[in-house]
């Protein structure tokens, strides 16, 4: 599949560097303990400037996903799965991810895991079906 | 409620240009042919004209999307705005129509030509690619970073995920999804300026390819080349002009999580959608149950659910069901939906031939597609940023 990789920028390097020792790293707020991705110079909560990546458990469950049938660029492989996964961590905590599983497989509230697939300086937070 | 500045405005003139894929004309000859053809609906001279505004004014990034600025289209026109707004952000495409309200209400302009223009299929005869948003570089940045390097590359991936949600929770089904294809090509075939005019089937709906599941070929729109302009006035300014006065009865907007990549809720509604239909309802006496037709966002089908819901039209989860076999959306039907076919069938144009077709019907110039005795219209616009209007005719 052709990847556009993201640019590593300040606020947000973190995040796409974070699997680098195989943990997701997200967003959180140190006073007001909530947790907030993409990630903001504040809390949104709180609106504290005291936001930092912390490692978050790598779990949580599809809450939408698509299967992409659409070869929008010459070359692109598909099908292949989009998926919005609702992190453990905190109701409506949302990352947007590839779904690495079949058709079959995909459904909304599976439970998955993070898997990381490294492609240059990018770790790329890919989710798998968790298996129990 | 007299004291709301859309109860100072109306919509005094609507038009479009030609609507093709690809159009041989620029543009700026589209914008201008939209702009002269609604100042000439509306009765006035074009010096009569002293604001215009657009969505989203002019942007290097091509594709086709915003190609001509509001200056441009002044000076084209020969016109000397005493105001002008270019709108990139806002409460959807819908953002200079509420700010030339609050321009007009407050004195600064007394007519104003509103007008979005797309270029979408010339763009996209260059360079498919440049309809995605994968951008330039070598790299993405922005909000597109979030989604881009995942292999979501049209806006279609992203709207997937609420058809999907909203499927699963309330076992919606394609049938229902496909019924809404097959309304709006019902309606385009009854409209002479649609793209698309040959009927479908759900059969027809059901065998196109899959884009990205749930939807198929036939749930999303159709890129175009193509303008649309409206004339507002202060109602002091609108009697004796070519048309009966539309009143804007009221307004609403919101913007949404999905604007800034924060999202919000769980899929299966617009709760930005729902605010904006929450603000338009508390502005006016009339109520959803006296709605003569709408004009729903359809930029991808699943839309037209999720603000069927949002403005009350429906309950939640009902949509579905509502939509089901498209006869209470018919022409005929309990709630006359989308009566032009855009833009799964006459083409994209950012939710503004659903305003210019709102017009048309409460003028009673609808055709073969005309809705019976309509007085009153719905319209509603995006899926990022939140707009909705009520139309009323006297
Ligand atoms: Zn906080």
């Amino acid at each position: 599949m052709i990847r556009k990789l993201p640019r590593l920028e300040p606020d947000t390097a973190f995040f796409w560097t974070s699997g680098a020792d195989g943990r997701l790293r997200i967003q959180r707020c140190a006073d007001c303990g909530t947790w907030q991705h993409p990630p903001l110079p504040r809390c949104a909560e709180c609106h504290g400037e005291a936001v930092g990546p912390e490692p978050v458990s790598g779990k949580g469950r599809i809450a939408s996903y698509t299967v992409n049938h659409e070869a929008w660029l010459p070359g692109l492989a598909v099908p292949y799965i989009l998926a919005m996964v609702e992190l453990a961590e905190q109701a409506q905590l949302y990352v947007f991810t590839t779904l690495v599983a079949t058709e079959a497989e995909a459904r909304t509230g599976l439970p998955v895991r993070v898997s990381f697939e490294r492609h240059e300086d990018i770790w790329l937070p890919l989710f798998r079906p968790e298996t129990p | 409620m007299t004291s709301l500045p859309e109860k100072l405005v109306c919509v005094t003139g609507a038009a479009q240009s030609e609507v093709a894929r690809p159009s041989p004309r620029s543009a700026l000859q589209l914008t201008a042919d939209a702009c002269l053809a609604a100042i000439a609906e509306a009765g006035l001279d074009v010096s009569e004209i002293d604001g215009i505004a657009t969505y989203p004014g002019k942007s290097s990034e091509g594709g086709g999307i915003a190609p001509v600025s509001p200056s441009e289209a002044a000076a084209m026109l020969g016109l000397n705005p005493r105001w002008i707004l270019a709108s990139s952000e806002g409460f959807s495409h819908m953002a200079p129509i509420f700010n030339a309200v609050t321009a007009i209400a407050c004195g600064l302009a007394r007519h104003v030509v509103v007008f979005r223009t797309v270029a979408q299929a010339s763009a996209r005869r260059q360079a498919r690619a440049s309809t995605l948003m994968v951008g330039g570089g070598d790299r993405v940045d922005g909000n597109n970073a979030w989604t881009v390097p995942f292999g979501a590359l049209s806006p279609v991936n992203t709207f997937a995920l609420y058809a999907q949600a909203y499927c699963d929770r309330y076992r919606a089904t394609a049938e229902q999804l496909g019924a809404l294809a097959v309304s709006s090509r019902a309606h385009a075939a009854r409209n002479p300026a649609a793209i698309y005019r040959d009927p479908i089937t759900l059969d027809d709906y059901l065998a196109a390819r899959t884009i990205s599941s749930p939807l198929r070929l036939y749930d999303c729109d159709v890129h175009v080349d193509g303008a649309t302009a409206l004339v507002l006035s202060h109602r002091d300014a609108s009697r004796d002009l070519r048309r009966p006065p539309i009143h804007l009865e009221a307004m609403g907007m919101a913007v949404g999580g999905l604007w800034t990549g924060q999202h919000e809720g769980d899929f299966t509604s617009l709760p930005g959608a729902a605010r904006a239909g929450e603000m338009l309802w508390s502005r006016t006496d009339l109520t959803p149950g006296q709605i003569d037709c709408a004009q729903i966002y359809d930029g991808f089908s699943i839309f037209v659910w999720l603000w069927l819901e949002a403005l009350r039209l429906v309950e939640p989860g009902e949509a579905c069901r509502f939509t089901e076999g498209g006869h209470r959306i018919g022409l005929t039907g309990e709630l006359p939906l989308n009566t032009g076919g855009d833009p799964l069938s006459a083409g994209r144009l950012h939710g503004y031939g659903h305003i210019h077709e709102a017009c048309i019907q409460l003028w009673g110039l609808g055709g073969d597609r005309q809705v019976a005795g309509a007085r009153t219209a719905i319209v509603s616009n995006g899926g990022y940023g939140y707009g909705a209007m009520l139309l009323r005719r006297e």
